[in-house]
């Protein structure tokens, strides 16, 4: 399903950007509006590494809340619970969603010495 | 389990040398690499190459996107018949359960590229511009204005896959529930036009359409709305106007909405 998807492109990311070396964590953004079921991910990334060069690597993930800035007033707005995109402060529908929307692979944790590689 | 840990119930995420999790023997020189990659970034860089390629043939491009059930096939049968002899369009199918609809679709005078996304376990949840890409090969995009890609039945994954539209819309079915858009705001929030699809079953079911509209423009202010049944054709025209292309008129159905 969908965080299978994702996974497989987390990884296609992480092995690009390890160049061999052995990953130990790997380390992902991801906004509250991004519809990724925490779980759903484990799962799926495990089942992703599991018998590949990356089958060492946890998975840590860092929620991002969603904020809405207002185009009338300057506002910004943390949404909670049931989504509201419009201002807090002023109540205008004519915001702009600035954070929230990410899905981003932020860092990797890499073994450099070539001697424990390979696992 | 076990090697998925978030932020907020452990605190060894910012120690890459404390592991917890791994013991063998792994801890000497380990180091952390910042890399601030968009994890859509390749599948971004794809869709941008299919939008380049719309372009090129100066072909216009509908993401279409709904929950299974809600009538997309049927409301796309009535658009490429509406739009015969109008527009030359093509059509990427990526949710066709059967042979059946494939030939139903294919008797109306558009070129359709069908996506196998059927195959495995379950199928694929979304088209991705990788797909899409592969589908347009299919189709000769020099003979055609128009291309629709029906997405895959899901109201989560296709809103998170740009795959090379220009605009995107989908199909809502009154049978869903006012609720949908608080549940979903993600794929409501997406598109530029909503088809409110099965309004001739509006007398046997209890939906409030006040409130459906106002959840609506509670997460997509801007939104234009259609209200339609693409079994009887009641408000269709005003749909197949938008498609057609944003120059078209604004159809009956939208007005006294608001936005």
């Amino acid at each position: 399903m969908h965080e299978l998807a994702l996974s497989q492109q987390v990884a296609r990311l992480v092995t690009r950007a390890a160049a061999g070396r052995r990953v130990a964590a790997v380390h992902v953004e991801v906004g509250h509006l991004r519809q990724v079921v925490p779980e759903a991910l484990e799962h799926a990334w495990t089942a992703t590494v599991n018998r590949t060069p990356l089958a060492a690597a946890r998975l840590v993930v860092t929620p991002v809340p969603a904020v809405v800035r207002c185009a009338d007033c300057h506002a910004e707005t943390v949404l909670a619970g049931v989504p509201r995109f419009d201002c807090g402060a002023c109540g205008s529908p004519a915001t702009r969603v600035v954070r929230g929307e990410e899905f981003r692979l932020t860092a990797i944790d890499v073994d450099d010495d070539p001697a424990t590689a390979g696992g | 389990m076990g090697r998925f840990h978030r932020h907020d119930d452990h605190d060894h995420g910012d120690h890459p040398g404390h592991d917890h999790g791994d013991h063998s023997g792994y801890a000497t020189g380990r180091r952390r690499i910042e890399i601030l990659e968009d994890i859509f970034a390749e599948n971004d860089h794809l869709a941008a190459h299919n939008r380049a390629a719309f372009d090129a043939a100066g072909v216009r491009a509908i993401n279409l996107m709904s929950s299974p059930g809600a009538g997309k096939t049927t409301l796309l049968q009535r658009t490429l018949a509406a739009l015969q002899g109008r527009l030359r369009v093509g059509v990427v199918e990526g949710d066709i359960e059967t042979d059946l609809d494939a030939e139903r679709l294919a008797g109306l005078g558009a070129q359709v590229a069908l996506l196998n996304t059927g195959a495995g376990f379950g199928g694929e949840c979304h088209l991705d511009a990788p797909m899409v890409a592969r589908a347009l090969a299919d189709l000769d995009l020099t003979t055609l204005d128009l291309v629709l890609i029906e997405n895959v039945g899901n109201l989560v994954c296709p809103a998170e896959f740009d795959v090379g539209e220009h605009r995107r819309a989908m199909v809502f079915s009154i049978t869903e529930g006012e609720d949908k858009p608080l549940k979903y705001p993600v794929m409501f929030r997406a598109v530029e036009a909503v088809a409110v699809n099965k309004i001739d079953l509006a007398p046997y079911l209890d939906f409030d359409r006040a409130l459906f509209l106002r959840n609506l423009r509670q997460v997509n202010p801007t939104v234009t709305v259609f209200e339609l049944s693409a079994r009887t054709g009641e408000g269709v025209a005003a749909w197949v106007d938008w498609v057609a292309g944003p120059d078209a008129a604004v159809g009956p159905a939208d007005q006294g909405l608001g936005s």
